[in-house]
């Protein structure tokens, strides 16, 4: 039946985000931009709002409310409000957390989950991305072989998101030949294991607090259990599905955080007598971009309601993912404009957040839903 | 909680009416052709199917809310091109008799189908520019002024007709009436012709010193608010209509899109080409893509319809949601069809396939109902907290 009926803990938790993104993220944003830095108090605060623990069954020391999708699209829109980048650094684990809790073994989640249950910030996160310009996930050339009861990795990584802070990473990686994704499988990884290396990344465009990695994996022998879902392995399209909806619901904080910026500035700023949010090519820019957040909104709910149904949601991730790319990017864009060459100063956010929806639509794993 | 999925009989439904509207197909061509004609108020094959009302009637508490289930009927109606093999007992004029009109207006004149006559030839969205005059004279309004673009003018019982009580008051003095067809006065002076949606009929109308009776004033209130920016009470009511119209028109839009859409997605399954959800940016065909963000759009589309009309159903405000819906029916009513045609080739434009319905029906949804502009002037003023003096 359909319904937009968010539930009072979905609210409540998504309005206690809210204020905390533009109270303690969004004034740190700029600085972490700057320095390339996920500052440590900031990452324990976010930690402490026990985003990442949500969904974990109380068995395994969790908090043990219902692991949903939509519930992280909401959480995730409202800290991706204060900064993308912050959001992005503090929330990589999920993408290690929600595939276990989904796709996990008994014994993987016995292991692993309690870990993510304790005061102290655990970092974990997910490596998709690989050094080719072509790269797509069914093109991906890092694999997994298994020789005698064990899987060995070899291939190379790239922007893993808080790679280098990362104890924990799930890889995904070719287990069984093919061009489609059916031979791809997710390996549970502790960063510390024999031939994995892990260097920083160059540098990037945006999201530059999130502390990227380069990881190259020489013969990386893992036990038969490494692999997510144990025996059987698992879908990746699932796993593909919780990192669009999760990118497309940081697109629509950033987009609505420009949104909100913009409008202000527009009734202020005078231009041949009145504010130019009385012309109606800036009038009806705001108005497209409140219209579109709202679109992107309602699509990455629905993306996330698949999830939470337990589908695959393979294909409804792909179109949100293709409408909040293109969307997410003309608001930031269209955002800066509105500013003019106010906006091209790095004094004000709308050149970061140009930057930063420019790499939340490309780069595929930063957060899971 | 949330969710998108329908239930069993919200799709059984939607089955019936998308194989209803398809069977209306074989008249489609017939009255492209022949405009002049308006429909009969039901055809042969209408028998075959149950009303939309029985249908609705089986639903429950599990099915989605009826006002939001109307958008995803309207929107599968319109993903076909089949001409109503029956005409509904309604139209917009009774959405405004039904928000603004007194009780026993609504007792008296409720069963009648009624226009909705507001546009005149120098006055589209603009409303306060209305020229039409009501004159009080004893007990009987005089009515005088040229409308245009009266959907559903000419089968019609009565028109509900917008008119200034007093120029001077601007907005404040505009109100809607209610006339009956063959009132003396009240001419239907042609059928217009148009680019799509053919079958229905668009009328214009003369009033030479019409004389309709006193209490033909839709809601009774003959006072003139002297803030002219207020609006007469009358007015505002039939304002708030638009926000269930809009989405309402918008679904029409979309429908049309995705009408559109699955036209192409399906012909070009039958050459061999569909998107592959499993292959990367690289493999995918130019087609492929365009497929992907057709569908994606009128979703997105779509989704905003539910979303305003959901929040219909709760009783909450959806003035910004209503136009950000129809903002987004009228962006895919246009960029659906032209891309779907734009996949299929030259043939899509021949009379041999309805495709080329969907651009030339689906693309008055930009226009009626509030153009797109208007649509982004409502929700520009909402978040600027503009008035209508203030953004124009």
């Amino acid at each position: 039946m359909i319904s937009f009926e968010l539930t009072d803990d979905q609210i409540q938790s998504r309005d206690m985000l809210l204020q905390f993104a533009k109270e303690e993220i969004a004034p740190r944003a700029r600085d972490a931009d700057e320095t390339r830095q996920m500052p440590e108090d900031l990452l324990q605060a976010i930690w402490d709002l026990g985003v990442v623990s949500l969904a974990i069954p109380e068995t395994y020391g969790g908090s043990g409310a219902s692991r949903s999708a939509v519930t992280n699209a909401l959480m995730f829109e409202a800290l991706g409000y204060g900064c993308a980048g912050l959001a992005s650094a503090a929330l990589s684990s999920t993408m290690f957390v929600n595939p276990l809790i989904d796709l996990g073994t008994e014994e993987q989640k016995q292991a692993l989950l309690p870990q993510f249950c304790g005061r102290e910030p655990r970092i974990a996160t997910l490596a998709l991305h690989e050094s080719a310009m072509t790269f797509d996930p069914a093109r991906m050339s890092t694999r997994a072989e298994q020789r005698g009861g064990d899987w060995v990795i070899t291939g190379t990584k790239r922007l893993v998101t808080m790679g280098m802070r990362a104890d924990h990473i799930l890889v995904l990686a070719r287990s069984a030949p093919g061009t489609d994704l059916s031979g791809i499988d997710a390996f549970l990884v502790p960063t510390a294991t024999p031939g994995l290396k892990v260097t920083p990344e160059s540098g990037m465009m945006g999201l530059t607090c999130a502390h990227f990695a380069r990881l190259d994996f020489d013969e990386v022998i893992l036990p038969s259990a490494a692999r997510l879902g144990g025996e059987a392995g698992t879908d990746v399209r699932r796993i593909l599905a919780m990192l669009r909806t999760g990118g497309a619901a940081l697109s629509v904080g950033l987009s609505r955080a420009v949104t909100d910026f913009a409008i202000p500035y527009a009734k202020e700023r005078v231009a041949f007598g009145e504010p130019i949010a009385k012309k109606q090519a800036i009038a009806f820019m705001l108005a497209e971009m409140h219209v579109e957040c709202d679109a992107m909104r309602w699509m990455a709910w629905k993306a996330a309601a698949e999830l939470d149904a337990g589908e695959q949601a393979h294909k409804t991730a792909i179109l949100t993912q293709d409408y909040a790319n293109r969307h997410a990017l003309k608001v930031a864009d269209d955002g800066l404009q509105i500013f003019g060459g106010h906006g091209y100063i790095r004094d004000l956010p709308l050149e970061m957040w140009l930057r930063n929806a420019r790499s939340l639509t490309l780069h595929e794993a930063l957060v899971a839903a | 909680m949330v969710d998108f999925t329908l239930s069993e009989l919200d799709d059984q439904i939607l089955a019936q009416v998308a194989a209803e509207a398809k069977a209306g197909e074989k008249y489609t061509r017939y009255y492209e052709e022949h405009e002049e004609e308006t429909l009969p108020p039901s055809f042969p094959e209408a028998a075959s199917f149950p009303s939309l009302l029985q249908l609705l009637r089986r639903r429950s508490a599990s099915d989605t809310p009826g006002v939001i289930f109307q958008m995803l009927v309207t929107m599968e109606r319109a993903a076909h091109n089949g001409v109503p093999l029956r005409l509904p007992p309604s139209a917009l004029g009774n959405a405004a008799l039904n928000a603004a009109g007194t009780p026993e207006q609504k007792e008296k004149w409720g069963k009648l189908v009624l226009s909705m006559s507001i546009t005149e030839p120098g006055a589209g969205s603009d409303t306060k520019a209305i020229q039409a005059t009501a004159r009080l004279d004893g007990d009987e309004w005089v009515l005088n002024g040229d409308k245009i673009f009266v959907t559903n003018g000419v089968r019609c019982d009565g028109a509900v007709v917008w008119a200034t009580v007093d120029k001077a008051a601007g907005r404040a003095g505009i109100k809607s009436f209610l006339v009956m067809k063959g009132t003396p006065g009240f001419e239907i002076v042609r059928k217009e012709k148009k680019l799509g949606i053919r079958s229905s009929d668009t009328a214009a109308y003369a009033f030479r010193d019409c004389r309709i009776p006193r209490d033909h004033l839709i809601g009774g209130d003959e006072s003139v608010p002297r803030d002219p920016a207020a609006g007469s009470a009358s007015y505002k009511g039939v304002l708030k209509t638009f926000n269930m119209t809009r989405p309402s028109v918008a679904s029409g839009g979309i429908g049309k899109a995705l009408g559109a859409f699955r036209f192409a997605r399906d012909r070009l399954a039958e050459e061999g080409i569909e998107v592959q959800w499993d292959k990367g940016r690289f493999e995918r065909t130019a087609a492929e893509q365009t497929l992907i963000s057709l569908e994606a759009d009128v979703e997105a589309a779509r989704l905003t319809v539910l979303r305003a009309a959901w929040l219909a159903h709760k009783g909450e405000p959806n003035n910004i949601e209503a136009s950000v819906s129809k903002t987004k029916g009228g962006d895919v009513c246009r960029t659906g069809p032209q891309r779907a045609m734009e996949l299929l080739g030259a043939m899509s434009l021949s009379h041999d396939h309805l495709v080329e319905q969907y651009l030339r029906d689906g693309r008055i949804t930009d226009i009626y109902e509030g153009t797109g502009q208007i649509q982004r002037l409502v929700i520009a003023r909402a978040i600027l907290e503009y008035s209508s003096d203030e953004l124009s």
